[in-house]
C-alpha cells in the first residue's frame, strides 16, 4: 500500500432542500492514486456506513465521462482542477498526499440542493423540452446522402452536441448563467437542415424557459468554456444571441 | 412595440440593451477626448472656450447630449438590474471558488468598475457641466489678431445679466485689425480644478476604471450582439484594448496631469 494518500475532505452536508447546509470534515486514508475521485468518495462512504453514519449523497451514473450526472465542485472548480474532464474521470493522482479538498454541490437557485452534493437539474430538462428537439415523422432511416450538410456545419453541430448537460457551466459562472448549455442546444439544431423548420420558435422558447428557471445573465467572463468538461465554445452563445435577436425582431 | 418591450425584458434583450448603450457611450468618448485635446493648445484657452460654446448651443449636439444622459441612465439602471438578478441566481455562495485563469479580472468586476465610473461622472458633471450651465463662470474677452489668428491678450469682463458669447472685429484702418471674442472662461475653471490633488487622483482612478471597463466591455458587446467571427474577432479585441483601454484613457488622464504639473 505504499504511495497511498491520506487526505482531508471538507464536504458540504445538507439534509434536504429546505435545510441549511454546513461543511463537515472527513479523513480519507489509504487512497490509491489510481482511484477516480468517485471511487475515493465510495471508500469514504463505506467508512461512514461502517461507523453507522449517513453516507455522503452524490450523483453519478456512467462513470466514464459521458452521462453528465456527476457534478462536484472541487477546490473551487467545477469537476475539479483538470481541463476537459468530468469528476468521474478525475483521478486521485491529480492530488498530493496530505491535501485538503473542498467538495461542494453546484450552487444556483435554479439547481436546488436535494441532499449533500446532489442537485436537482430538471431545469435543464424543462429547457430542453421547450425546444431542444426536431419534430419529424418516424420511419426508416433516410439515406445519409439525401440531406446534404456542409462538412463545417456538421463538425460544428457535432461539437455543440457534445454537451452532456452536466451543468458545470452554471456552476462555474459567477452569475449562474445557463447560456452555454442553452446555446449549445440551440446551435446543434440551427446548424443542421433538420433543425430549420422550428429554428426561430426553438430559440425563443428555450430562452424563455431559461429565463423562467431563474438562471443569471451572461457577462462574458467565459468561465463556462474554461470549465466545461466537453469544452463547448462560447461562440455558441454568440450564435444563440444572433438567433434570438433575429427570431424576436426580424421574423 | 409589444414584442420589442418583451424582447428587452428577456435575458438576452437586457444584455443587448447593455451592449448597444455601452457602444454608444464608447463613440461619445472618442468625440469627447478629441475635442478636449484643445486644452493643450497654447492660446490661453480660446479654442477650448469657443468649443464649449459650440457644444452647448448647437442644436444637433444638444439633442445628442440629452440622448447621451438618457443612455448613461439606461446603462446604469439596466446594469444594476442585471447584477441584482445575477446575485439572486446564486443565493448560497461557494466556500471555495476560483475563476479560471482564462477569465479576465475586469469581466467579473464590471459592476465595481461601473460604480467607480459613476462616482467619477457625477463629480465630473458637477465640476464642469453644472458650473458652466448654472454656476458663475467668469466672462473673458480675448484679443485676437485677424492677420494670423494669434491670441494677443485675455482680460476678464464684468459680468452683466443676459450676457451672450459673441465676437466682433475692430478695424480702424490705422493699426492691424483685431477680433474680440467674448466667452465664458471654462478653461480657467478646468485649470483651477486640476490644481486640487484629490480631483486629479479621482480623475486618474476614473480613467483606470474606464480602461478596464472597456477592455472587457467593448469586445463583450460584440459577443452579446452575436457579432462573433474569426475574421473580425482580432480586430475587435485590439480596438477594445488599444483605443478604449489605452489611447482614450491616457488622452483623458493627460489633461489633469498636464494642468497639475505644468499649467
Amino acid at each position: 500500500m505504499s504511495g497511498n494518500m491520506n487526505l482531508t475532505l471538507k464536504v458540504w452536508r445538507q439534509k434536504n432542500t429546505s435545510a441549511s447546509g454546513t461543511f463537515e470534515t472527513y479523513q480519507a486514508s489509504g487512497i490509491s492514486p489510481d482511484m477516480s475521485f468517485l471511487e475515493m468518495m465510495d471508500v469514504v462512504n463505506e467508512d461512514l456506513i461502517k461507523q453507522g453514519k449517513d453516507p455522503i449523497a452524490f450523483d453519478h451514473d456512467c462513470r466514464e465521462g459521458i452521462c453528465g450526472m456527476c457534478s462536484m465542485y472541487i477546490n473551487g472548480r467545477a469537476h475539479g482542477p483538470l481541463k476537459g474532464v468530468t469528476t468521474c474521470q478525475l483521478h486521485m493522482r491529480t492530488f498530493k498526499d496530505g491535501d485538503t479538498i473542498t467538495i461542494e454541490p453546484w450552487r444556483s437557485s435554479a439547481f436546488p440542493v436535494l441532499k449533500d452534493l446532489v442537485v436537482d437539474r430538471s431545469a435543464f430538462d424543462r429547457i430542453q423540452q421547450a425546444g431542444g428537439f426536431v419534430s419529424v415523422n418516424t420511419g426508416s432511416v433516410q439515406d445519409a446522402n439525401s440531406i446534404p450538410v456542409p462538412k463545417e456545419n456538421a463538425d460544428e453541430a457535432f461539437l455543440s452536441a457534445a454537451c452532456i448537460g452536466c451543468g458545470a457551466c452554471v456552476a462555474a459562472c459567477k452569475n449562474s448563467s445557463a447560456m452555454l448549455f442553452v446555446s449549445a442546444k440551440v446551435s446543434q439544431y440551427a446548424l443542421l437542415p433538420q433543425g430549420q423548420v422550428e429554428r426561430a420558435k426553438r430559440v425563443v422558447n428555450m430562452v424563455e424557459q431559461m429565463d423562467q428557471e431563474g438562471f443569471g445573465n451572461c457577462t462574458n467572463t467565459e468561465a463556462c468554456e474554461a470549465e466545461c468538461p466537453k469544452q463547448i465554445s462560447v461562440s455558441n452563445i454568440a450564435r444563440m444571441n444572433r438567433e434570438y435577436i433575429k427570431a424576436k425582431l426580424f421574423s | 412595440m409589444g414584442s420589442v418591450t418583451r424582447f428587452l425584458d428577456s435575458s438576452i434583450g437586457r444584455k443587448v440593451l447593455m451592449s448597444l448603450t455601452g457602444l454608444f457611450l464608447c463613440t461619445f468618448l472618442i468625440v469627447h477626448a478629441s475635442g478636449n485635446l484643445q486644452l493643450f493648445k497654447n492660446d490661453m484657452g480660446l479654442a477650448f472656450n469657443q468649443y464649449s460654446v459650440f457644444m452647448t448651443t448647437f442644436t444637433p449636439i444638444k439633442i445628442v447630449s440629452y440622448l447621451l444622459y438618457a443612455t448613461i441612465l439606461l446603462h446604469v439602471i439596466s446594469g444594476v438590474r442585471l447584477a441584482l438578478a445575477n446575485k439572486a441566481a446564486r443565493p448560497v455562495s461557494y466556500g471555495a471558488s476560483k475563476m479560471p485563469g482564462s477569465s479576465s479580472w475586469a469581466s467579473s468586476n464590471m459592476m465595481v468598475l461601473g460604480f467607480i465610473i459613476l462616482i467619477f461622472l457625477v463629480t465630473h458633471m458637477a465640476n464642469f457641466w453644472y458650473k458652466y450651465k448654472f454656476g458663475d463662470v467668469e466672462w473673458v474677452k480675448y484679443e485676437v489678431s485677424v492677420m494670423d489668428g494669434s491670441v494677443i491678450g485675455k482680460t476678464t469682463m464684468p459680468s452683466a445679466p443676459h450676457m451672450q458669447p459673441h465676437e466682433y472685429v475692430v478695424n480702424d484702418g490705422v493699426s492691424a485689425p483685431i477680433k474680440y471674442v467674448i466667452v465664458k472662461d471654462l478653461y480657467s475653471v478646468v485649470q483651477l480644478a486640476f490644481q486640487e490633488v484629490w480631483i486629479v487622483a479621482l480623475y486618474l482612478l476614473g480613467m483606470l476604471a474606464i480602461a478596464y471597463h472597456l477592455v472587457h466591455g467593448f469586445q463583450s458587446s460584440f459577443q452579446t450582439l452575436g457579432l462573433r467571427h474569426p475574421a473580425i474577432a482580432g480586430i475587435i479585441r485590439n480596438l477594445g484594448i488599444w483605443v478604449f483601454g489605452i489611447i482614450i484613457p491616457i488622452a483623458f488622464a493627460s489633461m489633469p496631469v498636464y494642468f497639475f504639473f505644468f499649467a
